[in-house]
């Protein structure tokens, strides 16, 4: 099955209806990675669920790019700490009774 | 069905301007918003009824049909028979996923209240989708998996939204380990590309097994004949019985390790953890007299 493996980023910006500089912004911030093929910005589409939660966090609820940062880091930080949570309750199944 | 309070919901008066409305739903979506809190129902619930209730509190015409069904709240039933009646023919709610053992837990705005399809009729619901604007949104399930599902790769077939994929399910997965399976989510519109599905596995405690890790832990019944003199038993793993040698004077509590006899590690093929046995002596019990007799007499030895 081929994959469709890089979004144009004048396509996205057209379907979300957004100004193509603020995906500029994210890139220069740090935010997303922007692929240049052959003079044209592209997106990598893994990692279209990031941007698009970008573009919710930073359209929906009027959060700045500065908060957008943020807020990114502590998800991560959210991410790990629940993978920490799950691997520890696994552990403390081993003295669940199996009733 | 239970009458649902928009303004409560919101936390604004009866008299809200559109602008203190918006205000108050800004407010809680930043509270509440799906991408804010990943992996959270609870959260996910609330703001499925804050975008209710911004969806009618911020139509005027919404707004006063439902300003209008609040006071007549006590002819309600009628109200709601005449509704039903009406949309029977275009009730088409139905499980996002059909396959029994997994748990219907799709993402975002999609489910609204049945006090609001019954009020503004489920035509009402298209146009919703409005996270969806270009990627499909991604989809979250729950599969239930024994021990032994998790202990062998196997492949599986679900239903997902109507259509049938089968996935292989790779030895030694954890429970509360997520896969993703790429492109089967919701679709793509404006030629935007497949949301993802994400596939939970939940697996139950094991009677006999219980998992660290890579490593199985077990206990196994001993006669005290055989822990005082030594012998040989049987003993069951996920993979067949095998033979164990005990040796003599064995204490009650003791562990032994099986190298190699635990669980399969994940993607990395004929690795196994080990099977931690630890042994639990059983005292005889109802001895007979001559039982009693020669512990006596080994008492005092």
């Amino acid at each position: 099955m081929k994959k469709k493996n890089f979004i144009s980023i004048n396509e996205f910006s057209q379907k979300h209806d957004i100004e193509v500089s603020f995906i500029s912004s994210l890139q220069q911030t740090g935010l997303i990675e922007i692929t240049m093929i052959e003079e044209k910005a592209f997106i990598d589409v893994n990692q279209l669920p990031h941007l698009e939660k970008i573009t919710r966090l930073y359209f929906e609820l009027d959060i700045n790019l500065e908060g957008i940062e943020s807020i990114i880091h502590l998800l991560l930080r959210i991410n790990s700490l629940q993978e920490e949570v799950t691997i520890l309750q696994n552990r403390l199944r081993i003295y669940e009774t199996n009733e | 069905m239970n009458f649902v309070d928009y303004y409560k919901i919101l936390g604004v008066d009866k008299s809200a301007t559109s602008q203190d409305i918006k205000k108050a739903y800004r407010k809680l979506a930043r509270k509440y918003h799906p991408d804010l809190n990943p992996n959270d129902k609870d959260a996910k619930k609330n703001f499925q009824q804050i975008n209710e209730a911004n969806e009618v509190l911020s139509d005027p015409e919404k707004r006063k049909k439902f300003d209008q069904y609040g006071k007549d709240w006590q002819h309600a039933e009628e109200f709601e028979k005449a509704k039903q009646y009406q949309n029977q023919s275009s009730n088409s709610r139905g499980a996002r996923y059909s396959e029994k053992p997994m748990d219907e837990d799709s993402s975002d705005s999609s489910d609204f209240s049945d006090f609001f399809e019954s009020m503004f009729g489920s035509s009402s619901r298209e146009g919703r989708s409005r996270q969806v604007k270009f990627r499909g949104e991604d989809y979250n399930a729950e599969l239930h998996l024994n021990l032994e599902d998790a202990y062998k790769t196997h492949k599986q077939t679900l239903t997902i939204n109507g259509k049938n994929i089968r996935i292989t399910i790779p030895a030694g997965i954890e429970n509360g380990q997520s896969i993703k399976i790429a492109g089967h989510g919701g679709q793509g519109i404006n030629s935007g590309p497949n949301g993802d599905l994400y596939i939970k596995f939940s697996i139950a405690n094991h009677p006999k097994f219980k998992r660290l890790g890579n490593d199985l832990n077990t206990t196994v019944d001993l006669d005290l004949y055989t822990a005082v003199l030594g012998g040989e038993i049987f003993l069951e793993t996920l993979n067949g019985k095998v033979k164990l040698k005990v040796n003599p004077e064995t204490q009650n509590g003791a562990k032994i390790k099986l190298k190699g006899k635990g669980f399969p590690v994940y993607k990395t093929e004929d690795q196994f953890g080990d099977m931690v046995v630890t042994y639990i002596i059983k005292i005889p019990t109802n001895l007979t007299a001559k039982q009693k007799d020669l512990f006596t007499e080994l008492s005092k030895l």
